[in-house]
């Protein structure tokens, strides 16, 4: 028979993960699920503006609670995720957001890799081919055939 | 003339990525500039921190140019620039008006009597939720808001006389007040 405090100790291991995520947000979770899910989402994806590497979601600053109150309100609300987004960004500007947001003046930040990647590709292309061309414009003999 | 040019190349690449680099050196990652600047000043009203039973507002200030100032008894920030507060007051350029941003009421009012009330009048904003109308993240911070009720300019971290002087004073000029 397994003792009980195996038992406890198997319960504790099962609810770990949970308390991880649970850590820093002492509020109370929305009865929901799904607005629960959004709420935390939305929590990961705005800057926490004093420990700059952190989200609201992970930072317990007394402003990053302030946020995640007025993000909670905001959803009780019933407002979308695109207005509370719009709210942040009017105070706190694009910076608030891990994820800039696509716009004329972001248009080079968002291309940036797909142009270096091509600039590689052309680069790669330009030396494989005259590698194989100034190969082509060798002299016979230099490939190792002997003249009889 | 082709190879040219093909060696030429990484090396100006190198040269865009060097100056973007030198530039992010001397960039401050924590000043983080505000998108107020050049729009309508956010409204407030905000209990009056000696006494709460009347109100701070500063919506019937448009019409003259003012500062806004965050401050909060915990701030070392504060205590540092509270002198150059004090310095304008005695000026008497323009009104102050002092938010207490998630301070203690009897500790804030301790701080002016002890060092001096540089305010035209002060707002308690307990619940820190002005401030983020504000897009304030550190106090302290200081606003200076335009004759017309725009946000004109923002000061991060303690305001000193030379940041006073160089940012402050000539957009004033430009306000005529």
């Amino acid at each position: 028979m397994i003792s009980r405090g195996l038992w406890l100790a198997a319960w504790l291991a099962l609810l770990l993960p949970f308390g991880t995520a649970l850590a820093i947000d002492s509020e109370a979770a929305f009865e929901d699920p799904a607005m629960q899910a959004r709420y935390e989402n939305l929590n990961r994806e705005l800057r926490c503006l004093v420990c700059q590497n952190q989200s609201i979601a992970d930072s317990n600053a007394t402003l990053a609670q302030d946020l995640r109150r007025e993000v909670r309100e905001m959803m009780a609300e019933g407002r979308n995720d695109a207005y509370i987004r719009a709210f942040m960004t009017a105070r706190y500007g694009d910076f608030v957001l891990y994820e800039p947001p696509l716009a004329p003046r972001t248009w080079l930040l968002w291309a940036a890799p797909g142009l270096l990647v091509m600039i590689g590709l052309l680069a790669a292309v330009l030396v494989i081919r005259r590698r194989a061309r100034s190969l082509e414009d060798e002299p016979q003999e230099w490939r190792g055939e002997v003249d009889p | 003339m082709m190879r040219k040019t093909l060696f030429v190349l990484p090396g100006i690449a190198f040269i865009l990525l060097a100056v973007f680099l030198v530039r992010g050196l001397f960039l401050d990652p924590s000043r983080i500039p505000s998108p107020l600047i050049g729009t309508p000043a956010p409204q407030f009203t905000l209990p009056d921190l000696g006494d709460p039973a009347s109100q701070v507002t500063n919506i019937d200030w448009t019409g003259s140019p003012y500062l806004v100032n965050v401050w909060g008894t915990w701030c070392a920030g504060c205590r540092e620039e509270h002198e150059v507060l004090l310095e304008i007051a005695r000026e008497n350029e323009l009104p102050i008006l002092g938010i207490n941003w998630k301070d203690q009421r009897e500790l804030a009012l301790r701080w002016l009597a002890e060092l001096g009330n540089p305010y035209s009048a002060v707002g308690a904003d307990l619940e820190g939720r002005v401030a983020i109308d504000w897009g304030v993240y550190g106090a302290p911070e200081t606003f200076l808001v335009g004759a017309d009720g725009r946000v004109v300019w923002k000061h991060i971290g303690p305001l000193t006389l030379e940041a006073w002087r160089a940012d402050f004073l000539p957009r004033l000029a430009g306000q005529g007040g």
